[in-house]
């Protein structure tokens, strides 16, 4: 904590503060029916997003997954544009084109989330294989949930990154709950997945997802031993889901009050707060007023999307192939 | 000119794009070979012998043996073209696509739409196909009517070893996914290669032969076979119009509507099942864009519907063959 200034530590709750906003203002606007297809919500996880990305340079390379919103924000992509995108309007991020699901900014080296679970893993490795190449000390980082560290996918790309050295990150967002189904159920290694990174041959730590401060400060050492040229690593984070897995979700697998437990004690908005108050790091007063602005601004951004144009239909199979069709 | 056989006229072609693009790397299983082992690393110098010598000259950077793990071949190809690379990842076999087959169709093949056109992704697959050899049903099939069948992919498939080296330079430079299929059969058919700088537009046909009486189309092997049922049918005075495709997307649909507005008659060959295949496709097409060109139904020359058998003598009858085109030559010329 000590190591951050006054404006980074605002700026890291800035973040997390429109990710939070961002998906709350999704929840109530998909209820409309205006937003149409599937949408994820990062909401409870922007600690270990914003944790992991205020640490990167455009440079190093992210690969996100379903629940992308929160790693899109985090590295940097226009919020505005990725309402727009959410709404499918021409103006989006991508054209309309992506939806929720595949929101990428490869100028701001997020390179996409992605609608299939474990699907970004070895992608991760490959950016991790091109930043090798450039002996720049880069990074490629894939973000996989207790879902995808089940897929085939995830356990190749780890082999092969420990194989090749690759400088390749396995970030795990432990959420608890692969769509619907229990970590404690799905996850063999039942209560942990960085045993299973270790297992690959690669250096794991653990820290606290709800915690913007230890994701911080583990992740920092993590990125040290990367960029020091050793290899790949990993890290679990123990973080919580706000919402359904999809929008809609009637969630009957909660159990009694738990929703409101996590809320209540596992809200790392809640705690930053706490935090940098206690330490007369921030005020109150900031903190609100960053608040006040981040709600302005989602305010905007949906004003501005619902009024936006649509594609052209005669646009649909444009931009299929850079060449020849 | 120099004379050559396609695998090296494939080999020759990533030595000098490599020292020509320091973007390029190649990865795959066995690559280099060797790797872990008394032998050391080049013990075996490439599976296919169309990667020998990258390693020692370019370094393990840009030139990745790979576990077997296609999934992660194809998906780190993926990641190191978004990242600004353009990386050659190697299937051992075609067949292995279905190992690896979200990486590339709901991934590689989809990022420049999905992402609003504002991404590139020059990544090629090159994979080892086709029949012949008794390496029966897993090792064996031609499996780019599957891929020609995605939007997104580019689907190469050379016949000469000039052709080999044009479209592989073609893939290099483009900027987008490209699989290119090597039939493991003719790898040692020789011919001259163009020195220096050789490139051969995709989307545009190879016209073989032109004849007059009816119009083949084939690609791969199967141009091949159709040349040999073309000189006997030469000998009877039967002109063929033969087509090699070169490249099945982007497909060189004029080439077969001009010659088949000609002939009326239309031959497809393709070595792969006959359902939702590439013959299906053209006689589709043909039917549809120059129905009234056409004298007799078109006739597709394909595998049955069945996998691909061990035993020689079942391969055999799997297999089109110069008689089984010979065979759709005459009945389509019979056709009153």
């Amino acid at each position: 904590m000590l190591q951050l200034g006054h404006d980074a530590l605002l700026g890291a709750y800035r973040r997390m503060s429109t990710i939070r906003a961002f998906e709350e203002r999704l929840h109530d606007e998909i209820k409309t029916g205006e937003i149409a297809g599937f949408t994820h919500l990062y909401a409870g996880q922007e600690a270990v997003a914003v944790g992991i990305c205020d640490q990167l340079t455009v440079e190093d390379k992210i690969v996100s997954t379903h629940r992308g919103h929160g790693h899109c924000i985090a590295k940097g992509c226009d919020v505005k544009g990725m309402m727009l995108e959410i709404y499918g309007r021409a103006a989006g991020l991508c054209k309309g084109r992506g939806g929720s699901m595949h929101i990428a900014d490869l100028d701001v080296g997020m390179l996409g989330a992605n609608g299939i679970v474990g699907g970004g893993a070895p992608q991760a490795v490959g950016a991790a294989l091109a930043a090798k190449m450039d002996g720049k000390g880069r990074v490629g980082i894939t973000f996989s949930g207790d879902g995808a560290c089940n897929q085939g996918t995830t356990f190749e790309a780890m082999n092969l990154a420990v194989v090749t050295k690759a400088p390749a990150i396995f970030v795990f967002e432990n959420n608890h709950y692969s769509e619907h189904t229990g970590f404690q159920y799905a996850v063999g290694t039942a209560q942990d997945i960085a045993s299973r990174a270790e297992a690959f041959g690669m250096k794991a730590w653990r820290a606290n997802g709800c915690d913007f401060f230890d994701t911080y400060e583990t992740f920092r050492e993590l990125l040290d031993y990367v960029r020091a040229g050793h290899g790949p690593a990993a890290i679990e984070l123990d973080t919580e889901r706000f919402y359904g897995h999809f929008e809609g979700d009637p969630q009957r697998y909660r159990g009694p009050g738990e929703l409101d437990r996590i809320r209540e004690k596992r809200d790392c908005l809640k705690a930053f707060r706490t935090t940098v108050t206690e330490a007369g790091l921030l005020t109150g007063a900031e903190l609100d007023a960053v608040d006040a602005e981040v709600l302005a601004l989602i305010d905007e951004a949906v004003a501005e999307a619902r009024a936006a144009a649509d594609p052209d239909p005669a646009t649909v199979a444009d931009d299929v192939y850079a060449e020849y069709y | 000119m120099a004379v050559m056989n396609i695998r090296e006229a494939i080999l020759r072609t990533l030595h000098e794009e490599m020292e020509r693009d320091p973007d390029i790397l190649v990865l795959g299983e066995d690559i280099v070979g060797g790797n872990g082992t008394a032998g050391g690393p080049e013990a075996i110098g490439g599976i296919w012998g169309t990667t020998t010598g990258l390693w020692e000259k370019f370094g393990p950077n840009r030139v990745i043996d790979t576990p077997i793990s296609e999934s992660a071949i194809v998906g780190a190809a993926a990641g190191a073209a978004l990242a600004g690379k353009r990386p050659v990842a190697e299937l051992m076999f075609a067949d292995f696509v279905g190992v690896s087959l979200d990486q590339l169709w709901n991934q590689m093949a989809k990022f420049r739409y999905m992402f609003g056109g504002k991404t590139k992704c020059p990544a090629v697959v090159r994979m080892v196909y086709g029949a012949g050899m008794q390496t029966a049903a897993q090792h064996s099939q031609s499996v780019y009517a599957l891929l020609t069948a995605m939007p997104g992919l580019k689907v190469v498939l050379p016949t000469t070893p000039a052709d080999a080296k044009g479209l592989l330079t073609e893939a290099l430079r483009g900027d987008d996914p490209v699989m290119f299929f090597e039939h493991k059969a003719l790898y040692g058919v020789k011919g001259e290669v163009p020195d220096g700088e050789y490139r051969i537009p995709f989307g545009q046909a190879r016209m073989v032969r032109e004849g007059g009486d009816v119009t083949v189309v084939a690609c791969g092997r199967m141009v091949n076979f159709a040349e040999k049922a073309a000189d006997k049918l030469a000998a009877e005075g039967i002109g063929m119009d033969l087509i090699d495709l070169r490249t099945t997307s982007p497909m060189d649909e004029d080439a077969i509507l001009d010659s088949v507005e000609q002939t009326g008659r239309l031959v497809v060959v393709d070595e792969s099942p006959p359902r939702c295949s590439l013959a299906a496709d053209i006689a589709a097409l043909v039917s549809t864009r120059a129905f009234t060109s056409l004298k007799a139904p078109p006739e597709m020359v394909t595998g049955p519907h069945a996998p691909i058998p061990f035993s020689r003598v079942l391969e055999r009858a799997w297999l089109p063959s110069p008689q089984t085109i010979e065979g759709a030559v005459r009945r389509t010329l019979a056709f009153r």
